[in-house]
Parts: structure tokens; sequence; C-alpha cells
């Protein structure tokens, strides 16, 4: 079991014949996932990776049947254009591996997916993954380097950081343990499923044991959680780590999210909001794994 | 820079029709002279930098007349203020303040919200953090449906606002909105909202800073670092963002954290990915060291895009040691960093004999980049330590090895000088 993503999920790649498109197509296939079709307007009828490419969303709908999920591999200021189609075509689950998206494109989206009732995971998140069931996104890269770093296993992993989401599960597995689902939420500043949103789906899959989680400075992602726990949608053990302790104020680190703005989103605010909630924060990342694991045992 | 300076919120203001005080910018006295020779009444010289309580801090003067605004904006301009330089003067009408109101738009990214929120209070003029919240009304916006005029008279009402001003307080607070929809800001603020005792309403201050991601649409208003920063972009940042702009294969982020580094312990640090680089930062000044810029290459980055990187890092006088911070098992083919930063050592510290270098890289092809990394630092004269993914989550560790090896470094020239 995992969550979002399950072995009968049929996923469309929007933007499938670009460079980053064909390639991720290729890797989501090889690693099992069922891509069954592909967008890019003007090139309809052609075939990438083995997979039907349409010229419009609801051309592949019609063609293929219900879609459950889109990724999309388009340019930062397309993704709106994208995004809205795939969601008036009914598409109920978008994964936006997509950064420098400007931001009120974020909020209309946004705001039509709340409308639509459409979870949208992004923009700015590398994507998903199941280790030996499926993946969304280019998180795993190819299917030899997602199968050495991905295991499957007992714990939820959910990360502000793409890089991270590949290193937390690693030295889990160098723990000897594996993951269940490995979720990225993305890095724009405004993203469309927060810690909040992810964590009760962990609560629901039997075999997620516990979460761990990669924090950083800025947003409201972390205080999420802590609420989460603290109204008991999420109550199995969550181990979490919060980057830039160091960081100073009204600069941003990396990642578009990762900004401390008018004295909010600090990575002291948020390990107390955490740890107020009976999270058990650690002080080092290599701290995570060990922790995860004496409390699995307990 | 995506942040904008008063003078520049103001004249977009001005285009979505926010009464705003007459006047204009000047880059040298005479100019601050002429303006307010055209304004024709007394006026304020204002300094345009990023700061917060510029006018107690002296950055905000008025003068009567034309010789006195030219004098006042001589000793103001090139002067420093809150540790930045002066450059700008913005010469305006002189307000008579009768009341301060505060309009402002911020984003919210909490789940319930992900909208834009326009706030309003009747307590304009001083931080909107320090306002209690029941003298602050506030409306998430639908961005599918907007705002509209009668929203913006609510919000007045809501807080008692007097009837006669409802119309022309509503009108700024649509303008605002209009030109935080129109530019893409991320937040944009009218602080005060002055009332003038003949009745009027101007936008007497503004804060506004552009979404990054959004600059490109917007070529007229002349940003050229698109980048979230709280002081304006440095020599050694301008430099970093060429590398940037001039090449798309994977991210370069260079900001340069101390521009002039008086103290040791500085360290020229380079991560590789967003989250990675912040967690070895964290541990570096667990162990006292600094970091004089922060740089973060990834998303499959070419060789030469490190390569150039490394090299501005590398420029830094006074850095103490050199770290590759890759705290991340990354899918990219980690040769192209191994490459580059073989390439950018090998030119940069020949001649510099013991120099502290610690070199994490891990992920896809890490034996072969690690023995690219082994293979072109064997004969430098430096402290080269490497490693790889067994150390990818050791951060106290590398720290530490990075403070050792400076504590060694400065021990051998201290022999040697003496």
């Amino acid at each position: 079991m995992a969550i979002l993503l399950e072995k009968e999920t049929k996923v469309l790649v929007q933007g499938i014949t670009g460079r980053e498109g064909s390639a991720r197509a290729a890797f989501m296939k090889g690693y099992g996932t069922k891509v069954v079709a592909g967008v890019t307007p003007g090139r309809g009828g052609e075939e990438v990776a083995g997979t039907p490419v349409y010229n419009t969303v609801e051309e592949a709908v019609s063609a293929q049947g219900p879609i459950d999920a889109s990724v999309t591999f388009v340019p930062g200021p397309a993704l709106k254009g994208a995004v809205l189609e795939a969601m008036d075509s009914g598409i109920p689950f978008i994964v936006m591996p997509v950064e420098r998206v400007p931001l009120y494109d974020i909020l209309e989206m946004m705001a039509y997916a709340k409308l639509k009732g459409t979870r949208l995971l992004g923009p700015g998140a590398i994507g998903i993954i199941s280790p030996g069931i499926a993946a969304a996104g280019w998180l795993g890269g190819t299917p030899e380097f997602a199968k050495r770093v991905f295991v499957p296993g007992p714990v939820g992993v959910i990360s502000r950081s793409g890089g991270q989401s590949g290193t937390v599960p690693w030295t889990i597995k160098e723990a000897g343990m594996g993951v269940s689902t490995v979720v990225h939420i993305g890095t724009e500043p405004v993203v469309g499923q927060s810690m909040g949103d992810i964590l009760p789906l962990f609560q629901e899959d039997k075999d997620t044991k516990a979460v761990a989680v990669f924090g950083e400075i800025g947003g409201p992602y972390e205080e999420e959680a802590a609420s989460a726990v603290r109204e008991k949608r999420f109550t199995k053990p969550l181990v979490v780590y919060v980057a830039g302790a160091w960081a100073p104020e009204g600069m941003r680190f990396s990642h578009a999210s990762s900004i401390i703005e008018r004295g909010r989103g600090s990575a002291k605010d948020k390990i107390r909001s955490l740890k107020e909630a009976g999270v058990h924060v650690v002080d080092r990342p290599d701290e995570i794994a060990p922790t995860i694991k004496r409390l699995i045992k307990a | 820079m995506a942040r904008l300076f008063e003078y520049q919120g103001k004249e977009l203001l001005k285009k979505a029709k926010v009464p705003i005080p007459e006047g204009g910018v000047a880059t040298t006295p005479q100019e601050a002279g002429k303006m307010a020779e055209k304004v024709g009444k007394p006026v304020a010289i204002k300094s345009q930098i990023w700061a917060g309580g510029r006018g107690k801090a002296g950055g905000i003067q008025f003068a009567q007349n034309p010789e006195e605004a030219e004098k006042v904006a001589g000793k103001l301009l090139g002067s420093e203020i809150k540790s930045l330089t002066v450059e700008k003067v913005l010469v305006e009408e002189k307000l008579d303040i009768d009341r301060e109101f505060y309009a402002g738009i911020i984003i919210d990214a909490s789940r319930e919200v992900r909208a834009p929120v326009v706030m309003f209070s009747t307590e304009g003029g001083v931080d909107i953090e320090e306002v209690p919240s029941e003298k602050i009304a506030q409306m998430n916006v639908d961005v599918l449906r907007g705002l509209r005029f009668y929203d913006a008279l609510n919000l007045a009402i809501t807080l008692k606002v007097p009837t006669q001003l409802l119309p022309a307080i509503a009108q700024a607070i649509l303008g605002l909105y209009a030109t935080f929809k129109g530019y893409n800001c991320r937040t944009a603020e009218i602080n005060p909202l002055v009332l003038t005792k003949d009745g009027k309403i101007f936008a007497a201050d503004c804060r506004m800073s552009i979404d990054d991601s959004s600059v490109f649409r917007h070529p007229e208003l002349g940003i050229d670092v698109a980048r979230e920063a709280s002081t304006p972009p440095t020599e050694l940042d301008n430099i970093a963002w060429q590398i940037e702009e001039g090449d798309l294969r994977g991210t370069c982020y260079i900001a340069q954290m101390i521009p002039e580094i008086k103290e040791p312990g500085v360290v020229g640090y380079h991560g590789i990915g967003g989250g990675g680089a912040i967690l070895g930062v964290d541990a570096l000044n667990r162990q006292g060291l600094k970091i004089a810029d922060y740089a973060d290459t990834s998303g499959n980055p070419t060789a030469a895009k490190v390569y150039r990187a490394v090299k501005v890092i590398l420029s830094q006088a006074g850095i103490e040691g050199y770290m590759l911070g890759g705290f991340i098992v990354a899918n990219q083919e980690q040769w192209h960093h191994a490459h580059g930063v073989v390439k950018a050592l090998r030119e940069d510290l020949m001649d510099k004999p013991g120099f502290p270098v610690v070199l994490l890289l891990c992920g896809n092809k890490e034996k072969e980049s690690l023995e690219i990394l082994r293979e072109g630092t064997k004969d430098l004269p430096a402290r080269v330590e490497i490693y790889g993914s067994d150390r990818v989550y050791e951060t106290e560790f590398l720290a530490k090895r990075m403070k050792t090896l400076i504590e060694e470094y400065r021990k051998e020239r201290g022999v040697k000088e003496g």
C-alpha cells in the first residue's frame, strides 16, 4: 500500500514531447507507472516512449477513458494553461515538477482547484514515488537509481526539498528500513499540498507506521504538520528536521518558499510549534533515521 | 532586485489612480533643488533605501525652499543610513497630516487560504505587525472573482471610517490591488495612507516587492537581479547572476552574505540543492564558522556552470576555506560537479599551500565522481578532504573537519609569518 499513486493509477504526461517530458515519461514507465497518454499541442498522433501523444487533454481522455493523474513538464509561464486544461478534463490529481511559475498564475490555479476539488502537488514538486509501485515526476531519476535509493518499507516521507526527498529515504535504507511513499510538496511560494494535507493520507495508509519530514524555514507547512498532530488528524510517530536555524530574515534560500518573511517562518518558531504538539524534532539530519527506527520498534 | 524603492512603487500607484504627493526622484543635490522648485511648496526629502525606520535614523528630512532642499539632499546623498548608502532621494510635497491609515496585500500560503489577503487598518504609520488584530480588517480574495469596490468599502466600514472618507479610501485600496495584480507583487503596502488636514487621501509611503518568477513580465521595471533579498545586490551577486542568466542548464544561485570579510572563521560555501545546502550551513554555524556566501548549484548544471560558481566563491578575499556541501543523494550524475570543482580548484589553489577544502559529493555516479575529485586534487598543495554518501547526513562531522583544517591552516601560517 501507499498513498496517492497505485499500481492501477492511469497517468498522463503533459509536455511529453519535450526534453524533460520524454525522458521522465520513459523513467516513469520503466519504473512501472501506468503512463497511458501524453499531450503536446500540434504533435497528436506521434508516440513517445511507447505512449500515444494527443493534442489536448480532452482528446487523450476521449481515447483512453478517465485519467487519474497528470504530470506536467512545461515551462513555468505555461503551467497555468496546462493545469487549467487538465482540471477542465476532470483529472483529479496533478503533479507539477515546475519551478519559476508566476505567482499570480499559481494563485489562479489554486482558486480553480478549490472550485473543482482537484488535488495539486506543487508547483516546484519534483514528484512522488511509492517504491515498487509507481512514480510520478522525476523523483528517482532513472529506474536503476530509483531502485537503489528507494526500497519499500513502513516509513512515509514528506520533504520541502527535492534533493532531500531522495536523501532521507537513502538514510532510512542505510538504517535497514524502507519507505511507503515519498512526497515532495514543492518549492514555490504557494503550493497545493501542505504537510497538513499529506499527513492524514499517511494516517489512512495501514502500511505506513511512521512519517519522516524534512522541513525548512519559510511558509506555514511545518506549523500545519503540528496542527494535524494537535487535531489528531495524524497520530502515528512523526519525526521532523527543520533546516535553516541560522538563516537571516528577508532572504530567499534557493527555494522560493524558503524565506523568513514579516517575522514568520523561522526554524525556531517551527520547532517550538512542533514540539508543543508532541512531535519528535531532531536537531541534526543524521538523527532522522535512527529516531524513526526507535519509534517504530517501540 | 525584486524589491522596489518607494519612488518606483509610487509611480506604479499613480498609474492605478492612487493619489501620491507631488514630486520626484533625484540623484544629485541640484536635481533635488529643481524638484523642490517644481513642487513650489515645503518638501520632504526621503532617502531611497530598503530599510524600515528610515525616519528615526535621520533618512527623512524637510526643507522650506529649493535652496534648503539642495542643501539637505547634499547631506543625505552618499551618506550611510542603517548601513545602506543613499543613492537617490525622493523629493515631494510635505503633507499636512491629520490621520494615518494602512492598506496592504500579502499572499497567505496556508492551506485554508492560498490566496491574496487584503488588509486595512485605521492605525497607520507603524509596523502592521504591532497593530492589534481588532484594528485590522482583512479579506481573502478569490482571484477568480477579484476585489470589488464594495469589498474595499466594507473593509473600511468595519473599522468605522467616517462616511465622507469611504470612497477615497476604497479607491486607494482598489488601486493598490490593481497594482498588486498587474505587477505580480509578492507584497504591496501603503503605509501610511494619509488623510491631510484639507481632507485629501494620499499614499505617503509604499513598499512593494515583485514576485521573482514574474519579473520577466515587467522589463519596464528594470530589475537586474530577480531575487528576494533584504539588501541590494553586491558586485559579486551581479557577477554570479550573469552565470545564471547566460546558462539555463541547471541553476546556480549565489548570494554574498558578508561583502567584506573582517574576521576569521569565514568559509566560501557551495551547497548542492536547496534543502541540503541549508543544513550544511546550520552545522558550520554550530561550529562557530560563518559563510561568506550562500551558493547552490543544482538541477543538473553543466560542469562549466559549476566551474564558474566555484571561481566566484573562491574570489572572495579573506575566506579561510572552501566547502562543497553536497548533502544530497542526487539523482543527477555528479561527475559534472566533480569536473567543474576540480578545474576551479586547480586554477586557484596552486599558490595557496594548506588552504582548507572539504568536499562532499554523493548520488548518481558517485564512485566515478569521487575518483575525479581525488585524481584532480592529489597534487594540490591545499588541504583537501573528500567524502561520499556514507557521510551524507553527517553534517557535524564535516563541519568539524572544516574547523580543524582551518585551525591547522592558521597555526601553520602563524608559524611561517612569525
